[in-house]
């Protein structure tokens, strides 16, 4: 080959080289760029609104300015408290079982794929499946059926995260109270899940506010509610459910408190990401997540 | 314990038998024709697809929306994302490595709601402003960018908005299995005097591609599930042109919107069957998306997010 031509071959080898590290650059720009502008015009728009009428009280009926969600912040709590009483024990269940029990077994193998498929499944399918196992029964939307279809959607997630977390405790631990003949139930109870319960911690965490920004299976289920209510027989209402309404309406004060809300919800998410975060990059559990 | 586990196959189980039972209704009444039958309008000779009133079901449009915003979302998410995941394990410094995979974290943790109601304040605005006439002017001669939908909503915002929300799932993946290529790889394809690019080419992408297209599998899987953030821009219309700026509908978005206001069995059984097919679609993408990505990253347990 020529010298001449290598040159040339070299320079469109170097120019490629420096494109693609642009185009590189370019991208992850272009995917910051949505997130400052969602933060940026969410905190614009809704922190105006974030006043203590916003925390106290219930909506106004369309045309009287003021009012605020207290209701649906009250009904996402207890929506949540009743998916986290369904989906952690189980998913912790189920974790253990995957991780310490069945490891390397065909039923684990089963489970785990199974939990991983089920987390991709639309949140809105559980709330078909939810409306049907307990709205239709029952004759009524209830906030029980609307905490049944969070917690259900709670399970595939704190399995997995579990799992991976007792994954992670070293064999040594084990090995240790398995050797002052400690039995494997016990062991597994009293040793391996405490050394590793800030990561299970963080991982219900990371379902929690997953699941308390899920609106579309309460839409039939929870169905929402305009006044304070707390009973499970009853519809209620729930953040997102009402963002949601707000949002579709066509009055400016209803706007506004839509934005408000669409602001706590984030900053409820925000800080249980960066707890996540924080407790992750600590100690047994460095490079988690 | 094992009753915990086990209960993951319940919940499988329950979702299917409950979908199963409540279609059967329409299953036994259109069988396999709900699905791609076009009706007409007798007077009119227009497209009818859904008609509840009159009990004439079609999902077509339906079927039709979500696959063209979810293929629209990976034409412009799957590139980005590559671009990111690329930046973030070869090109970034140290430094910066740790806040930027945060904030790709941060976006995929935002919940869909909040991603419409900004789609809908903002993003629509600036389609109907801007994007939209651009394409138009720009693309128009093609067929697919006509002017009849001044609105801002359709199929090419609800696939931006799309976009957005499946990128960061795409990127963490694919920055994982791009992390799971051994280095000897890339040491091996340096030293025989490659750039850095022809490096990540040869030595990390091609040994990786197996797990990037699981990585946009799944990707595709939450883009077709996708309901609050789409039911806001898509433009909520049972109708197909064949321009990428009208209007349309997807199948989450039908269930969201008209199943509280259902009045007749048969509209819930149809949108029950609607929710099944999304199930079982779902379902295999998934599966897919994940034989894929573990026959890379092979025995290490994937990450939950």
């Amino acid at each position: 080959m020529k010298v001449g031509e290598n040159n040339l071959r070299s320079k469109i080898r170097a120019l490629t080289d420096h494109t693609v590290t642009s185009l590189a650059i370019l991208a992850t720009a272009l995917v910051i760029l949505p997130l400052v502008a969602i933060f940026g015009y969410l905190v614009y728009k809704g922190a105006g609104s974030l006043n203590l009428a916003f925390f106290t009280q219930i909506p106004k009926p369309v045309g009287e300015t003021g009012g605020g969600m207290a209701n649906a912040i009250l009904g996402s709590a207890i929506l949540l408290a009743m998916a986290s009483a369904i989906g952690v024990p189980v998913g912790i269940g189920g974790g253990i079982f995957l991780a310490e029990f069945g490891r390397g077994s065909k039923l684990a193998n089963a489970v785990r794929f199974t939990a991983d498929v089920l987390n991709g499944v639309p949140s809105i399918v559980m709330g078909l499946a939810a409306y049907s196992l307990i709205v239709v029964p029952q004759n009524h939307f209830s906030a029980l059926s609307g905490g049944v279809a969070l917690g259900i959607m709670m399970i595939p997630t704190v399995c997995r995260t579990t799992e991976e977390m007792l994954l992670m405790v070293p064999h040594a631990v084990r090995e240790a109270a398995l050797a002052l003949g400690v039995p494997n139930w016990r062991s597994v109870l009293s040793i391996t899940l405490k050394t590793a319960s800030p990561g299970i911690i963080t991982g219900c965490m990371l379902a929690f506010a997953r699941v308390a920004g899920e609106t579309a299976p309460l839409i039939f289920t929870a169905l929402g509610n305009s006044f304070w209510s707390m009973s499970p027989d009853r519809p209620i209402a729930a953040l997102p459910l009402q963002i949601w309404v707000y949002a579709q309406s066509p009055y400016d004060d209803w706007h506004r408190l839509a934005w408000a809300g669409a602001l706590v919800l984030i900053m409820l998410i925000v800080t249980a990401v960066s707890l996540v975060r924080y407790v992750t990059s600590r100690g047994v559990l460095k490079g988690a997540s | 314990m094992v009753l915990c586990a086990l209960s993951i196959f319940v919940i499988v189980l329950l979702i299917v038998t409950e979908l199963v039972l409540r279609s059967d209704l329409i299953w036994a009444k259109f069988h396999f024709d709900f699905f791609y039958k076009a009706y007409f309008d007798p007077t009119t000779g227009l497209p009818n697809y859904w008609d509840p009133v009159n009990g004439q079901f079609s999902a077509l449009p339906f079927v039709y929306g979500t696959v063209v915003s979810s293929l629209l979302s990976l034409l412009l998410a799957v590139p980005l994302a590559l671009g990111v995941a690329v930046f973030l394990t070869e090109m970034c410094p140290i430094m910066l490595r740790g806040p930027l995979a945060f904030i790709t974290e941060l976006l995929a943790a935002i919940p869909s709601i909040v991603y419409g109601i900004w789609a809908v304040f903002v993003l629509v605005p600036l389609m109907r402003e801007y994007v939209n006439p651009l394409l138009i002017r720009t693309l128009g001669w093609s067929g697919f960018f006509t002017d009849e939908n001044p609105t801002g909503l359709g199929f090419v915002t609800a696939a931006v908005i799309l976009a957005v929300m499946i990128l960061p799932i795409i990127s963490s993946l694919t920055r994982e299995v791009m992390t799971a290529v051994p280095h000897s790889q890339r040491e091996a394809v340096l030293a025989l005097g490659a750039t850095r690019w022809e490096m990540i080419r040869m030595g990390v992408l091609r040994n990786a591609r197996i797990g990037i297209v699981g990585a946009v599998i799944l990707g595709l899987g939450r883009a077709l599930g996708e309901t609050m953030a789409v039911t806001m821009v898509i433009g909520n219309a049972p109708e197909i042109h064949r321009s990428l700026l009208s209007n349309g509908y997807s199948m989450a978005s039908v269930i969201a919107n008209e199943f509280t206001e259902a009045v007749s069995d048969l509209h819930r059984s149809a949108l029950m069957e609607i929710g099944l097919a999304l199930f079982i679609v779902t379902i295999i993408v998934n599966a897919l998306a994940q034989v894929l990505v573990w026959a890379v990253t092979r025995g290490a347990p994937a990450r939950a997010n």
